[in-house]
């Protein structure tokens, strides 16, 4: 075979390779983007000073179950307003109606998204598993402050929480 | 395969043995790129009437509301594998065939670059297009979340037989990967003496770019589907959720492979087009370098516009703004193509033969498609057309009235180069009527129902949308009878009819005509002399 097909071979299949590993690094390149952008909410340690009492946000709170979780699940407070730089405390309930220990984890979701990165939670039931026994029930807080640098169009933030079952996956990875 | 002087100097590779054994071993170990290019049409042509029953099912389902004929989890099967098959099984190797028969002879190489490989990357597709259509036939029925294979439908949701659709798309996309690397060997390596880069014709130059386009999408979709495989069966969670991952990054994943796709379904039908238009308006192209340089940039595009498809999926409003823009870009080298074709016909002499009149019923529909398109591409404007009517509309006239129109033209216009036989040109009209006014038929209606809101993959529709998709049903029909005319006529002309010239059209230039019609076993062991 002429040399020069062999460089040409040489450099398409190394574009392949390349393409197919990107392909995985996607994964935690979208990753790194929604952080650095705040599209996907992450825990921000920042000084925070005084509330800003000029303005006000109404904060709503949505639980949803995912796939039938037989769980009761929903928050304490509904729709809360908040000024920005204020501590606010707001708490949900969820209680496990199987008869047996399951373990779930809550993903948050923002609406409007750009939300996200004007809002920080110092505490959430969110940044860890949660295990209930059969029948056991709890009030889990969360605690946010919400950024100044807020835009003034956002006047309504949602803040929504799906419960996702996550006790196979838990069990299996014991397993082995 | 016919008669030519070729056949006693090579008689050794030649298919002159007789008897059924030596006829099968000649097309399982050929290494001829005229041999694997018929493989590929042949191939293309028998999915194209698989999946082209799929698609009467489908209608036949909507001809009335109420769901008669299947459950809906069938219909979905039926959608999904019919997009699958045409996209992969159809519209590509279509391409890939018409790729291998004429680029050699294009660009005066005595064969492909790497035949053995070229024989491989085809006979891995009737494997991998079995495994596909057998999943229709598994417990727990075919795969059912469209040929996008979003998670979770494709991971948490998906019947047991998604394994088998993703091995078959690894086994597809292998062959993509392994034809486009043999391609682009084949350009870069082998044209003759004197065919310099700017002087190869577009189809050769479309297959160039779209064989790059290639080596760097399906590595992609590669790496999505191995993702849900993984996710489904290896406890990882690339689109779980509840594991820290996102379904939505399945989305930017899937769509970075599919955007360029999209153009590798029509690119080398654009190379197909601008042979066909000066052959029949005999004068030479319009604008040959700016032709050049639109495809190109094309398909530069063509990797920063993936998001459009995800307009209502909640990402970030600068983020659509950015890809409606780049979307809308495109627009501006389709035009340059676009006007550059009507360009070429402008006091040209013009005869409208079958692969002309496909030539001409694409730059019109096709421009509709584009149209659509650009509606869809406006952010407000798509959030009322995600996931309508209006989107099915649209593909449809940019990949039935584009790209396989493209591939009706080709075959109509080099037919007579590959037998020796020109085609019946009634017949050949005959079907061009027939299919442009069902495929109007079929897909214009479909733009009013997607606007009054009536949702894709759905096996069923509310009553205000009967009438429209009666007529669509209808269209559907014909369009699928008037292919039957398309068979018979190759298959008649394969067999005899008016014996072709060299040149086999009046106004045809390049190198592919100056071989005897039709073409040789071997062509081009000397390579010709350019001036």
């Amino acid at each position: 075979m002429p040399k020069s097909i062999r460089k040409t071979i040489l450099v398409a299949v190394s574009v392949v390779i390349l393409m197919f590993g990107f392909s995985f690094a996607l994964s935690p390149l979208y990753n790194a983007f929604c952080k650095t952008t705040g599209f996907y909410s992450r825990v921000n340690v920042k000084s925070f000073s005084s509330p800003d009492l000029s303005r006000q946000i109404t904060v709503q709170f949505v639980a949803t179950n995912n796939q039938n979780l037989p769980w009761d699940f929903y928050p304490r407070t509904v729709s809360i307003p908040v000024h920005p730089e204020e501590n606010t405390r707001v708490i949900f309930y969820a209680k496990n109606n199987t008869n047996k220990p399951m373990t779930v984890q809550a993903i948050p979701s923002f609406s409007p998204s750009l939300a996200a990165q004007y809002f920080h939670k110092t505490e959430c039931f969110c940044f860890t598993h949660q295990t209930l026994k059969a029948g056991e029930e709890i009030n889990m807080p969360v605690v946010f402050v919400i950024d100044k640098a807020i835009p003034d169009t956002m006047h309504t933030i949602t803040l929504s929480y799906t419960l996702f079952d996550v006790t196979p996956t838990l069990s299996q990875r014991t397993n082995k | 395969m016919q008669h030519n002087p070729a056949q006693t100097t090579h008689a050794a590779h030649h298919p002159e043995k007789k008897g059924i054994l030596n006829w099968i071993s000649r097309w399982i170990f050929t290494t001829n790129h005229k041999d694997i290019g018929t493989l590929y049409l042949c191939l293309s042509g028998l999915m194209f009437f698989i999946a082209g029953m799929m698609a009467m099912l489908i209608r036949a389902q909507l001809i009335h509301p109420g769901t008669h004929f299947f459950d809906p989890n069938f219909y979905n099967s039926l959608v999904t594998l019919h997009g699958l098959i045409m996209i992969f099984g159809v519209i590509m190797p279509a391409f890939v065939g018409l790729g291998n028969w004429m680029i050699p002879l294009m660009i005066g190489a005595p064969d492909m670059a790497l035949p053995r490989l070229n024989n491989w990357s085809f006979w891995i597709l009737p494997f991998a297009f079995s495994i596909l259509t057998s999943t229709l036939f598994m417990e727990g029925g075919g795969p059912n979340f469209g040929w996008t294979m979003y998670a979770p439908l494709s991971t948490t949701f998906a019947p047991p037989s998604t394994d088998f659709v993703v091995i078959s798309i690894h086994l597809m996309g292998l062959s993509s990967i392994l034809g486009a690397i043999n391609i682009i060997a084949t350009i870069l390596n082998l044209r003759a003496p004197g065919m310099t880069l700017m002087k190869m014709p577009l189809f050769v130059w479309t297959w160039l770019i779209t064989a790059f386009l290639l080596i760097m999408a399906m590595p992609v979709l590669a790496g999505a589907v191995t993702m849900i495989l993984f996710d489904r069966h290896f406890g990882t969670s690339f689109f779980n959720a509840a594991g820290g991952g996102d379904p939505l990054l399945y989305q930017h994943v899937f769509w970075f492979f599919a955007h360029p796709e999209v153009y590798i379904m029509i690119l080398p039908g654009f190379g197909i087009i601008s042979s066909i238009i000066p052959t029949f308006s005999r004068k030479p192209l319009f604008g040959y370098t700016s032709m050049v340089l639109a495809v190109a940039s094309i398909a530069f595009l063509s990797f920063i516009v993936w998001a459009h498809h995800m307009f209502v999926t909640g990402i970030a409003l600068g983020a659509q703004i950015f890809f409606m823009y780049t979307t809308m870009l495109i627009a501006v080298p389709t035009g340059v193509k676009v006007f550059n074709w009507t360009a070429t016909m402008f006091r040209g002499s013009l005869t409208f033969e079958t692969p002309m009149l496909f030539a001409l019923a694409f730059v019109v529909l096709f421009t509709i498609g584009g149209f659509s398109g650009l509606m869809l591409a406006m952010v407000p404007a798509d959030y009322q057309y995600e996931d309508t009517y209006f989107v099915v509309a649209h593909f449809h006239y940019v990949l039935v009235t584009g790209a396989l129109f493209t591939i009706f033209a080709g075959i109509y216009y080099w037919l007579p180069k590959w037998t020796g036989h020109y085609y019946n040109e009634f017949l050949g009209k005959l079907h061009f009527w027939l299919t442009v006014i069902a495929v109007n038929l079929t897909f214009f209606p479909m733009h009013f129902l997607g606007l009054t809101g009536m949702p894709r993959r759905v096996a069923d529709y509310a009553l205000q949308y009967t009438e429209f998709n009666f007529l669509a049903s209808l269209g559907a029909f014909l369009l699928g009878a008037a292919q039957l005319i398309f068979l018979y006529n190759i298959i008649m002309t394969i067999r005899g009819g008016k014996k072709a010239t060299a040149q086999v059209w009046e106004g045809a230039h390049g190198l592919e005509w100056t071989v005897p019609s039709p073409a040789p076993y071997h062509t081009f062991a000397e390579p010709p002399v350019i001036n």
